[in-house]
């Protein structure tokens, strides 16, 4: 057995491959003796593997690129060779919002883009109105679910900087806000959207693959230097998570998988709400309206493993676009360079395999990584570096 | 900057906001900073809208704790944003290892706003991590003592069962209780949990 491993992780069911791994007795069985630990922060996992306290852990795919370009904090450098999750994040909107964008939709519910104009109208009455602008929470700075957030509704022509309070709220916090009304809107992981649902106090409007049809959530992060001195414990750690997220991904399995991630000590939440998310088939409204998914969480299938630096190049142009930092050629290497593929191979011994997939998101060009400043310029709405 | 400039506001009288969740350890944080001369101290215990409390107070120092998921809503002041001042978290200088991993250990975490000298920011994280670790010792304290009395009551039970069913006074009983924890290489407590437990299922 190897020394002691310390991974931290959120209790998100995206974290499933990890916790699957050490609790099936994936990591044991590659010889490692791994101490998964449960944070209340993205801030306390990032720090915690910064400064050696975890050798690994769950995080959320922007802040392994922001840390490794030391943007908004201190720099060092991450890698990751395995991809926890592909999507897994839904928009709720409370009853209230729910309602004025049903009013005002002009096309299909479940496309982005009239959902996201329908938003902009609801915000231009509000203003007439002299109603307080709308409040929409999401997980952190760097996170997708700020990123999924923003894409959609400018493109409906909301700036989310200037027309709407866009504000960070842990997770655990979501549903207490919508109910109060202190939001009207967040972008979160599961099981969140779908306990907003339950309480009545939320309507899932749409499934973050609505917005993306391919987007790195969250990631296995590993500090680089660590990750270098260590190359056999990485391969052995991601072989274990690579078998943990094949035994979720078979529908069989699954009631047991939710079962192992519904204990007090991981996620903490009803073995049932898990399953929902497991197999993408979520109740959308209090009403009980049912909406399913192939894509809403993929966590081994369709190659969701695998790290795609195009997925962290899409990443670091929205960081651009939002004006969380400048872009540059060679930043942009480095954030290729986290995502990293030939670990995930050399853990599954295979050679290089197929092309990567389309982010596919539901406006503007496609994403092509060797023009970010073309792809950004096709966006009416950003926000100028200050 | 000249002479004749006077040091920076913060260099006065740094104005410390403390975000706990816990009213007992921010208050015996509180009285740490006053007693080492910062006079100008906030509590919040409150996570209500709590950037905009501290956008409103406008501290030096934030101090949190690393049990609080709040810090994630700090964060947001990072960012570029109409907010008056960008604070720096603590963790980004890291020349100083021993006492961030000091701050670690003890549970606390300190953004800190520009203008602060670096030997002043250190003193005040020493007394946030000394205070910290102080209040993790009373819990501790306060635990155990709780413990000690939760044993005291099985063992008084467990001495009262032997009392009846085998005529002893309350010393033999205490006695018997003793040799046989002794005997056993177990504690007396967990023999009076025995005892308990036999006579329930003898009901």
């Amino acid at each position: 057995m190897t020394a002691p491993l310390h991974i931290g992780f959120i209790p998100l069911v995206d974290a499933a491959a990890l916790i699957i791994a050490v609790d099936k007795g994936y990591t044991e069985a590659e010889g490692l003796d791994v101490n998964l630990v449960r944070e209340v922060s993205w801030s306390n996992v990032r720090d915690k593997l910064n400064i050696g306290l975890f050798e690994a852990a769950h995080l959320l795919a922007p802040v392994a690129i922001a840390s490794s370009l030391g943007i908004g904090h201190v720099k060092v450098p991450i890698v990751a060779p395995f991809n926890l999750g592909i999507n897994g994040n839904a928009i709720t909107v409370s009853p209230a919002l729910h309602a004025a964008i049903m009013a005002e939709i002009d096309g299909d519910r479940f496309d982005p883009m009239a959902t996201a104009r329908a938003l902009a109208r609801v915000v231009a009455a509000r203003r007439e109105s002299g109603a307080e602008p709308l409040t929409f929470a999401m997980t952190f700075p760097f996170s997708t679910h700020n990123y999924q957030l923003r894409f959609w509704m400018a493109a409906g022509g909301v700036d989310p900087d200037e027309d709407v309070r866009l504000v960070v709220l842990p997770p655990p916090f979501m549903v207490e806000s919508l109910e109060n009304g202190h939001v009207d809107g967040f972008c979160v992981g599961a099981p969140w959207n779908s306990i907003a649902v339950d309480r009545g106090v939320g309507h899932i409007l749409h499934f973050a693959a609505d917005v993306l049809v391919h987007a790195a959530e969250k990631v296995l992060a590993i500090r680089q230097g660590w990750a270098e001195k260590n190359p056999d414990v990485v391969v052995r750690l991601t072989r274990a998570a690579i078998r943990a997220a094949e035994f979720i991904e078979q529908p069989g399995n699954r009631a047991e998988a939710a079962r192992m991630l519904a204990r007090p000590e991981r996620i903490g939440v009803e073995a049932e709400v898990i399953q929902r998310t497991l197999d993408g088939r979520l109740k959308i409204s209090p009403d009980g309206t049912i909406r399913e998914s192939a894509r809403y969480l993929l966590i081994g299938r369709e190659g969701a493993g695998r790290p795609d630096p195009v997925q962290a190049a899409w990443l670091y142009s929205q960081m651009v676009r939002w004006a969380q930092t400048t872009v540059s050629e060679e930043a942009l290497k480095a954030a290729m360079a986290v995502f990293r593929p030939d670990l995930y191979d050399a853990a599954l011994g295979v050679a290089a395999r197929p092309a990567s997939r389309p982010v596919g998101a539901f406006d503007g060009p496609e994403f092509d990584p060797r023009d970010i400043a073309g792809y950004l310029a096709s966006f009416k709405i950003f926000r100028r570096p200050v | 900057m000249t002479a004749e400039q006077p040091p920076p506001k913060a260099e006065q009288a740094p104005k410390i906001v403390i975000v706990d969740e816990s009213p007992i350890r921010a208050a015996i944080l509180e009285e740490g900073l006053r007693e080492a001369g910062y006079s100008s101290v906030v509590r919040i215990s409150e996570m209500q809208s709590l950037l905009a409390r501290i956008y409103a107070l406008d501290p030096d120092i934030i101090v949190i704790d690393l049990e609080n998921p709040s810090r994630d809503i700090l964060e947001q002041m990072f960012q570029v944003s109409r907010a008056v001042r960008r604070p720096i978290a603590m963790f980004v200088d890291q020349s100083d290892a021993a006492s961030i991993q000091a701050s670690v250990d003890a549970g606390v975490s300190a953004y800190i706003v520009d203008g602060l000298k670096k030997e002043r920011i250190k003193s005040i994280l020493d007394l946030c991590v000394s205070r910290f670790n102080a209040f993790a010792k009373l819990q501790d304290e306060l635990d155990r003592t709780k413990m000690a009395l939760e044993e005291r009551k099985v063992i008084d039970r467990a001495k009262g069962i032997l009392m009846k069913l085998k005529g002893l006074t309350e010393e033999e009983a205490y006695v018997l209780l003793r040799s046989t924890a002794m005997r056993e290489k177990k504690k007396i407590g967990e023999i009076a949990q025995s005892i308990l437990t036999a006579s329930e299922l003898l009901k």
